[in-house]
């Protein structure tokens, strides 16, 4: 029998996430140049420093505004249950290769429900301290001790979200077969069997009915 | 103004390598305002525009003598005029000169994000290069003085640079050269500190019995310094601050933190190319190509 596949994502999901994906590494690479004198050659790939410096806002106030087309589809998905905790007891065997004690999951796992929600906080709290030193616009409406914190908090969350985005990459490496459903829209029936059995029930029970 | 001899350069912005060290035997300016026999006149304010070619635009009066209301990336330094009464009904008009106060553990400096736009001299002046200067604002959080000032026009800060030019090829900076009552002194630090503690002696004589130099530890004593009739009261002089120090906020930003967070990030990628490689992905039940049903060798490898 030739594998079925389920679609997972549409067009316009993958282009929103890939549109996501280019404004972060715009915002993120001209982040970094700024937090740590030894990343500072990364503002060459926007222009030289003050071009790194006007355009960085743009692309991250970009990025967290599609970042909300995909929050509105997607959060009531990713909202935490009993099965979660579990499936988080458990993850540590599955990280070692036993993956025979976790309980079955639905649409998203745990781990990417946690994901979900950081990346949410950390966009929030990313754009909003972002506007309060944001010059030449903004910053000069905010007095100086706001925007120290604020450059702190932008700082500590813009770090928070590049490690949680390399957990994210490395996940969807690691489980195999789940990059395709960010390129292809599409996951093989086994994969979504094995890796999200609940939401492989909900989808072909749909075929089932429409066959 | 930059001096094309990079040996010149203690402390430079954004990196992370030493600085030069060979040209240490270098004496350490100070220009000394002496706020006592300041008389408002505004010389050095003119004196400032005119060797920096710099004209501000006319602004709004608001009741006080202060003009240009607040430093501008056009006006390096302006007289701060504060009616106080410091006893009850006995009206002191204090005079201050507000301008950078070219801090020895400069805020600024410790801000800059960019390589080499913020830069102190082996004899202590902070000076903005404004070649690499992008515009961020990131000075004007670290100062504990509120000195910088971003342009509009370009987008670039400005501050005093102690005529840092003037004083490379031996002059003294020209607000000094232009003070009618040589409440502006500039030479070594060690001179200027002599000559303020003789004109807290006399102060004292005068009445002032609180009179000291400013010159505050917190940023690791500047190279302006303040004679003050009411040292213990800085605050009477438009807000100068009391104890300034580099806010531990900014300290927490760029200290420490910094370059863990490289190192948790890089180690983060780091572990996911580790563990891949040692526990292997999860394979796709369809795919044809899987890692599955593996034969072990375990005579040698008897552990799975």
């Amino acid at each position: 029998m030739a594998t079925r596949f389920l679609q997972r994502y549409s067009a316009g999901d993958r282009t929103n996430h890939w549109l996501i994906v280019l404004l972060f590494f715009g915002a993120a690479l001209s982040g970094l140049a700024f937090f740590h004198p030894s990343l500072y050659f990364l503002v060459n790939l926007f222009g030289g420093g003050t071009w790194a410096r006007i355009l960085h806002p743009f692309m991250g106030l970009a990025m967290a505004l599609c970042f909300v087309v995909l929050f509105v589809k997607l959060w009531r998905h990713n909202v935490m249950n009993d099965l979660d905790r579990a499936w988080l007891q458990h993850s540590g065997e599955m990280l070692r290769g036993d993956k025979s004690r976790m309980p079955p999951v639905g649409r998203y796992n745990a781990g990417q429900k946690q994901l979900f929600w950081l990346m949410t906080v950390c966009l929030g709290v990313l754009v909003l301290t972002g506007f309060i030193f944001w010059q030449p616009w903004f910053a000069e409406s905010f007095p100086i001790v706001a925007r120290r914190i604020a450059v702190v908090l932008h700082a500590l969350s813009a770090t928070l979200l590049v490690i949680g985005v390399i957990v994210h990459i490395y996940a969807a490496i690691w489980v195999k077969g789940t990059v395709r459903a960010m390129t292809r829209g599409t996951v093989t029936e086994g994969w979504a069997r094995q890796n999200h059995p609940l939401w492989h029930r909900e989808m072909t029970e749909g075929m089932k009915q429409a066959e | 103004m930059s001096s094309l001899q990079s040996l010149d350069i203690a402390k430079r912005s954004a990196t992370t390598t030493p600085s030069t060290q060979a040209r240490k035997h270098v004496a350490e300016v100070a220009k000394l305002i002496d706020v006592s026999s300041c008389i408002g006149c505004k010389a050095c304010q003119v004196a400032c525009m005119q060797w920096n070619d710099l004209r501000d635009d006319v602004g709004d009066n608001i009741g006080t003598y202060d003009n240009p209301r607040d430093l501008t990336p056009q006006s390096w330094t302006v007289m701060r005029f504060s009616e106080v009464e410091v006893e009850k009904d006995k009206l002191e008009w204090l005079i201050r000169k507000d301008g950078c106060m070219h801090c020895e553990d400069p805020g600024c400096l410790k801000s800059c994000p960019a390589p080499g736009a913020i830069v102190k001299y082996t004899n202590g002046i902070v000076d903005f290069i404004s070649e690499h200067c992008i515009g961020c604002g990131n000075c004007v959080t670290g100062c504990p003085f509120d000195v910088p000032r971003i342009s509009k026009a370009d987008s670039k800060a400005y501050k005093c640079s102690l005529c840092s030019d003037r004083v490379g090829v031996g002059l003294e900076p020209a607000c000094a050269k232009a003070c009618p009552t040589g409440a502006i002194r500039f030479g070594t630090k060690d001179d200027m500190l002599d000559y303020g503690a003789e004109r807290v002696v006399d102060l004292k004589e005068r009445g002032y019995a609180n009179a000291g130099v400013y010159d505050p530890p917190g940023v690791g004593g500047t190279h302006v310094v303040y004679v003050l009739q009411h040292a213990d009261k800085p605050e009477l002089y438009h807000g100068l601050p009391k104890d300034p120090k580099i806010s531990p906020l900014v300290s927490l930003w760029k200290g420490a933190a910094k370059p863990l967070a490289v190192a948790a990030m890089i180690g983060a990628a780091v572990a996911g190319f580790f563990h891949y490689t040692r526990v292997g992905p999860i394979e796709d039940p369809d795919d044809p190509e899987a890692d599955r049903n593996v034969a072990r060798d375990d005579a040698n490898h008897p552990t799975a």
